[in-house]
């Protein structure tokens, strides 16, 4: 069963010590080791601030392109993770070690479908 | 079973011994079958649905062929049967999210061996292969830890384990929360979506994680005894007594448990006909007491302490436990340790305060140190709440201020929401008014006096 784990976290980055984010880079890294050794660890991404992202939408059939995040939110969806476990608690456990969540919250999300080699496979 | 022996076609005496049978089976093992059905396939309501076919038969036919030797066996295969068909249809129309029989176990392209779940697999075969219908494993543990999962709405916790475990309609557990029947069952039914949908899993959680998962258990079940005190509809004291039990004994060492037993045990033990109205626990007659459940509830408690160890701080339900104890004991002895009380209050403000406590121990101050004492010792202001102005009602009633008693005892009126605690307190009202009267009649009139002089009218 796949999982997706969204990093919601404000964005602080400019105002933070490179010395931190450091740290947090190497935390981050050997996280991500112990997924992958555990064999759970499909994907992991994580995002430039949301100050880089572009907004698409259509209105009244035309398309609007904007400048900045979908929601204009303190917290940011910063990254993401996506594990493949056996159920919401195995999903729960990986998340709490998660070392974003020290910075924000983490959303818990089940799949529904996914692609393999392009074609719809149902989670599960 | 006596049906089984019948040779004349008593059609009667068949189907009163199907229904009895059905019934019995109904009341001791829906949660058992309820919880072996659902943690094979992660799907409750499927279970739910499953179980409820294979009673409708069974009172269909038992009448006909006789009760089985093995009901529950018996209920279980039928049950078995459904669900599984259950599955493999709810397979095709939701685009298969379970593995299909033609593909055995296919484990999704991209994840790794050691993700793929185990009963993912088996589901393309028989989930319950190996299940002996002579020997029927029991689950509910897994089933109460599903139900009060933190992943499920804290509000639907309680009445998820009164249907799923205790096989109540979603009609009654609505009444009993007094919540329209529609907005229930919707609820439940989202909550058993959920459960199937996000997997949340049907597992016992291990002893890291306990200290966080344990609590939200022990609280919907606690909450099932607390219904039946806000008055009404469903009396389902009894049935969390009966959680509360099952949950210690399964799971054996774990104290709090053990005190949550004791506790419903103990608070079940002083409750007398109901026809009596609502009488508070001083004026109560511990002979009517039920001393078998109080020994119980008190060998349950010293379970409780004996798995705590002397080391560890009691926890809540343990303290609670104690203090129902303490008040149980007045059966045997004839008179209340409000000193033991306090110290007991004391305790649980410390490791859990709450406004019903403090409360409490206001009174149990008023009764050592007297009403003023009492008095000082209420939260300053509760205007909402009200354990505080019945408390606040008796203590001034205690000081001869009768006044202010009579209009605390009817904004305490004016809160309850149980009926017959409702009629006790206006009763009060009046009587200290009644009383207050008579005292400006009669100026010697001593404060003292002034609870004795209520007497119960008729």
């Amino acid at each position: 069963m796949r999982y997706t784990l969204l990093m919601h976290y404000p964005e602080v980055a400019d105002e933070l010590d490179p010395a931190i984010i450091e740290e947090a880079q190497r935390a981050f890294a050997s996280y991500t080791e112990t997924l992958e050794a555990a064999g759970v660890l499909v994907s992991a991404e994580v995002l430039q601030p949301s100050t880089n992202t572009t907004t698409l939408r259509l209105e009244d059939g035309a398309l609007q392109v904007q400048d900045g995040p979908f929601a204009d939110t303190k917290d940011q969806l910063g990254g993401t993770l996506v594990l493949d476990v056996a159920d919401l608690d195995a999903a729960i456990e990986w998340a709490r070690q998660a070392p974003p969540l020290a910075w924000g919250a983490i959303e818990v999300r089940p799949g529904a479908v996914y692609t393999v080699a392009g074609a719809w496979t149902p989670n599960g | 079973m006596d049906a089984e022996r019948l040779t004349a076609p008593d059609r009667d005496a068949r189907a009163a011994a199907a229904r009895t049978a059905a019934a019995r089976a109904a009341r001791e093992s829906y949660g058992r079958l309820v919880a072996l059905l659902a943690a094979s396939t992660g799907d409750l309501a499927l279970a739910e649905d499953a179980l409820a076919d294979a009673f409708e038969r069974a009172l269909r036919s038992w009448p006909e062929t006789g009760v089985p030797a093995n009901p529950d066996g018996w209920l279980l295969t039928v049950a078995r049967n459904r669900e599984r068909d259950g599955w493999k249809s709810a397979a095709r129309r939701r685009a298969a999210p379970l593995p299909s029989d033609d593909e055995p176990g296919s484990p999704a392209a991209g994840s790794s061996s050691g993700a793929a779940r185990p009963e993912a697999s088996a589901l393309a075969h028989d989930p319950l292969a190996d299940v002996d219908p002579d020997r029927i494993p029991d689950r509910r543990l897994e089933l109460l830890f599903t139900c009060a999962h933190p992943a499920i709405d804290a509000s639907v916790r309680t009445p998820l384990m009164l249907q799923a475990v205790l096989g109540f309609e979603a009609a009654d557990v609505a009444r009993a929360f007094a919540v329209p029947p529609t907005t229930m069952a919707q609820r439940l039914v989202r909550a058993k979506r959920r459960i199937r949908d996000a997997r949340i899993p049907f597992a016992v959680p291990d002893r890291h994680s306990m200290p966080e998962r344990l609590p939200p258990v022990l609280e919907a079940i606690y909450g099932c005894a607390a219904l039946d005190w806000r008055g009404g509809a469903a009396d389902l004291a009894g049935e969390a007594q009966y959680l509360a039990v099952v949950l210690a004994g399964l799971l054996e060492h774990e104290p709090e448990p053990w005190a949550l037993a004791a506790l419903t045990t103990l608070t079940l033990a002083r409750r007398g006909p109901d026809t009596a109205g609502f009488v508070p626990l001083d004026e109560q007659d511990p002979s009517t007491w039920d001393a078998a459940s109080i020994d119980e509830g008190d060998a349950y408690l010293r379970r409780s302490a004996r798995e705590r160890g002397r080391l560890a701080t009691p926890g809540r339900f343990e303290l609670e436990a104690a203090i129902q104890s303490v008040h149980c004991a007045r059966r045997r002895t004839g008179a209340t340790d409000w000193a033991a009380l306090r110290t007991l209050y004391d305790a649980l403000l410390a490791t859990s305060p709450s406004l019903g406590a403090e409360v409490a121990r206001a009174v149990v101050v008023g009764r050592l140190e007297g009403p003023a004492a009492g008095l000082a010792a209420l939260p300053a202001d509760a205007s909402g709440f009200q354990p505080w102005w019945a408390a606040r009602a008796d203590l001034l009633a205690g000081l001869g201020r009768r006044r202010e008693a009579a209009d605390a005892f009817r904004r305490a009126a004016g809160l309850a929401a149980d009926e017959a605690v409702r009629e006790y307190l206006v009763a009060r009202a009046v009587r200290v008014d009644v009383a207050g009267d008579a005292a400006r009649e009669d100026e010697r009139d001593d404060a003292s006096d002034d609870i004795g002089e209520e007497t119960q009218p008729g």
